[in-house]
Order: structure tokens, then C-alpha cells, then sequence
């Protein structure tokens, strides 16, 4: 059996331990398991699956992240078979509240939860992020797009450093 | 050329429509892509290198799926890669070239404004997969909507010189956005199979939308003109065999070479 014949409900537990402890490689100051995009984790007689969703359609990161999950568990002597889930689409909310933390304290202003608020992503995008360095409030957005597909660039007119926002999607 | 094999009957409108889409995406995602380095400013740069970048996700998602649709081994790059103009299904208007940054803004405008319709009609179509594709690119779209609406709104609403071109540009793009809602025989397949909503239905959705946004920008509507396209057909013009030329190199040189 390829999962060592322990239990299942022990080997996806050391599977999402495993999963806890890969860095994004474009944020790595979060794990992917905090950025949310671990769909599902199955262990069977069969080995071992793990869903993956893409953060954006087109982030470059995907296919580096699918080899991370295979290597890393390879090296635990798991042999894991991905899938790519889709639907429904990957959220922001989905960031865990410690993730939400650790991007706060990388210097990325995480994003605000959308479940339950009024205007959706659109609303959301347009509030004025404090400065994640003085905690101004004096910030003002300077693009919409910033260096990876889910953030967007601000400036703080008071202690005048650059930082980036994780877009609400 | 053609390395086009045959498809069974029964896939072949589903096939062929979702090249459309894949094609579409793939083509304006290139087009963008000439752009990174030469935007007016870095943060128009990065924006329009982002937009390309999901568009090219958006494509891979769509041409995988249709390879394994057809059934003879073709995979996304066997797609991108080989096949010739003729054997190119994406709407003229994405093909057209970049210009100068207003009319990129406006093929952009044009093309988001049909897109977001569309992927929301898509989001509930009866092939589940093909509807997790939409879900997933209509939140991007939303995002594209939103960078070229508001640069449309400041170029229009802007200096006479930036009114002017943007002006011109809607003038020279608008008769390619017939084609958008020309309804052939794929199409009816699709939507009396349940897989895409009618385009009957984008369209009156897509006109008050673009028109809003037009009036915002002081901009005016084109009246109706011009012949209806046929890049969904394969009728291209000159300037996507150039396109494809840039695209294919690599791969046409070197067959088969990976990273």
C-alpha cells in the first residue's frame, strides 16, 4: 500500500502538516495552506490526492506549487496525485486568519473579508488601506496591479514607503 | 499545415467553440504582452502584463479542455502552437494591432465589456467544467472591466488630444464588435445544448453597459457599419499571421523544445 498501510485519517494528517509547512514560493512569508488554496486532502489504498486551486487563472505560481506538493511529500515517501479544482473559484476569504496575520507582518495589507459585506470585491478594492508601516490612514493607491496577479500597489503620504495590498477576489 | 484530424461529429460545435473562447483569450493576451516594457508608465505596464497573464491562464484552461474534447492527442501547446491562421478561431477584434495606448484601452473595453456577459452566462453552463473556467475568469474579468473602463472614462473625459484618439479608436474598433454577436450554427448548437447562454442575450446586457461607459467618457456611440466578421470562422486578417509568427517561433523552430 502506498500510503504505508497506517490509517487514512493519519496520513492525510501528516499530509496537511506537510502542506502547512510549504511556502508560497511568491509570498513566502505564508504557507499554502494559509493562502487557502489546499482544496482537499484523501488518503486511500490508492495513494494519496491533493485538490489545489489556482489563484489566478494565469498566476505562474500553479505548476511551481504542484511540484512543491509532489517533491515535498516524496520526501516523506508519499506519492500524491494532484487535482486541479476549480469550482468553486479560489476567494480571499479563504486566507486563514493566521495567514491574514503573517501578511500584515510581511508588510502586504491582507484582504478584507467580502462573506457577508455590502458591494462585493469592488466595493472592497476601493477602501483606502491603513499603512501597514506607521498605520496611517493617509495611504493612497497608486495601481490597481502591482508585482504578482493578486496584489495592487499603494504609497503612505505620511511616512512615504510603498506597500502592497492583497486584492479582495 | 493542418494537422487538424477529425472530430467526431458530436463534439465538433463543442470543440470548435471552445477554441473560439481559448483563441480569443490567447490572441489579446499576446497583443498585451507587446506592451511590457513599453507602456506610458510602469503601473500601466504591470497592469496590462497582469490582464495578459490571466487571459493566457484563461486560454491554457480553455485549450486543454478542447484537445481533450477532440481526442487526437492535441494538448494547449499543440494548439497555441501549430496550427496556422486559418486554423485560428478567435474574434477579429482582439488581432487588430495594439495602436497607441488609447486604442489598446478601447479593444480592451470592448472585449472585457463581451467577456464579463459572457463568462457570467457561462458560470451556469450545463458542462460543469467549462463552467468552473468561467467562474474562475469572470472574477478577473470583473477586474479588466474595471482598469479599462476608468482609463477609457480618463482619456475621453481627458485632453482634446486624448479625447480625439480614443474617439478615433472607438470609431476604427467599433465594426469589429459585430462579429461578437453573429450567431452561426456553433453557436445555436451551444445554447440549445444549454453549454453557453444565447448572444442575443450578451448583447442586450453588453450594449447599455459599453453605452453608459461611453457617455461617461464623452465619448459618442458609432452608428452601425460594417461587414460582419468571420475570425470565429477562421477568416482572419494580415496582422494575426504576424502575431502568430512572434507566438510560434520557438516551437516552429525547434519543435518539441521545453525549458
Amino acid at each position: 500500500m502506498k500510503t504505508g498501510g497506517e490509517p487514512a485519517a493519519h496520513t492525510e494528517a501528516r499530509v496537511w502538516s506537510i502542506l502547512e509547512n510549504i511556502a508560497d514560493p511568491e509570498i513566502p512569508a505564508i504557507s499554502i495552506v494559509d493562502l487557502g488554496i489546499v482544496r482537499h486532502v484523501t488518503a486511500d489504498s490508492r495513494g494519496v490526492e491533493v485538490g489545489l486551486s489556482p489563484t489566478y487563472s494565469g498566476c505562474p505560481a500553479t505548476d511551481v506549487i504542484r511540484s512543491l506538493v509532489v517533491e515535498s511529500l516524496a520526501a516523506h515517501g508519499l506519492e500524491a496525485q494532484i487535482r486541479m479544482v476549480l469550482n468553486p473559484p479560489w476567494t480571499t476569504d479563504w486566507i486563514s486568519a493566521a495567514g491574514r496575520e503573517k501578511l500584515h507582518g510581511y508588510g502586504i495589507v491582507p484582504p478584507r473579508l467580502l462573506a457577508g459585506a455590502a458591494g462585493g470585491a469592488e466595493a472592497a478594492n476601493d477602501e483606502i488601506p491603513a499603512c501597514p508601516h506607521c498605520r496611517s490612514a493617509q495611504t493612497e493607491r497608486i495601481s490597481e496591479f502591482g508585482s504578482t496577479p493578486c496584489k495592487s500597489l499603494y504609497r503612505c503620504r505620511d511616512c512615504l514607503e510603498p506597500f502592497e495590498r492583497f486584492k479582495c477576489l | 499545415m493542418s494537422e487538424t484530424a477529425p472530430v467526431p461529429a458530436r463534439g465538433r460545435e463543442r470543440f470548435e467553440y471552445l477554441l473560439r473562447l481559448g483563441d480569443t483569450s490567447l490572441v489579446l493576451g499576446q497583443r498585451l504582452g507587446e506592451w511590457v516594457g513599453h507602456a506610458p508608465a510602469l503601473e500601466e505596464d504591470l497592469g496590462l502584463a497582469n490582464i495578459a497573464l490571466d487571459l493566457i491562464g484563461q486560454a491554457r484552461l480553455l485549450l486543454s479542455y478542447a484537445g481533450e474534447l477532440e481526442g487526437c492527442g492535441r494538448d494547449e501547446d499543440a494548439l497555441a502552437y501549430r496550427r496556422d491562421v486559418p486554423e485560428f478561431r478567435n474574434v477579429m477584434l482582439v488581432e487588430q494591432p495594439n495602436g497607441d495606448f488609447g486604442l489598446t484601452i478601447v479593444r480592451q473595453f470592448l472585449l472585457d465589456g463581451f467577456q464579463r456577459e459572457l463568462y457570467a452566462g457561462l458560470a451556469g453552463s450545463a458542462d460543469e467544467r467549462l463552467a468552473g473556467i468561467a467562474a474562475k475568469a469572470l472574477k478577473e474579468t470583473e477586474y479588466h472591466w474595471r482598469f479599462s473602463s476608468r482609463w477609457l472614462v480618463r482619456l475621453g473625459d481627458g485632453t482634446q488630444e486624448s479625447h480625439a484618439r480614443v474617439q478615433r479608436a472607438l470609431d476604427d474598433l467599433w465594426p469589429y464588435t459585430n462579429e461578437l454577436f453573429d450567431e452561426d450554427a456553433v453557436d445555436r448548437a451551444m445554447a440549445g445544448a444549454h453549454i453557453a447562454p444565447p448572444l442575443a442575450a450578451i448583447e442586450s446586457r453588453w450594449r447599455p453597459a459599453i453605452a453608459a461607459v461611453i457617455g461617461e467618457a464623452t465619448l459618442q456611440l458609432p452608428r452601425e457599419r460594417g461587414r460582419t466578421k468571420a475570425g470565429k470562422r477562421g477568416q482572419h486578417g494580415e496582422a494575426l499571421g504576424y502575431l502568430l509568427a512572434e507566438l510560434q517561433f520557438l516551437q516552429r523552430a525547434y519543435p518539441g523544445a521545453q525549458w
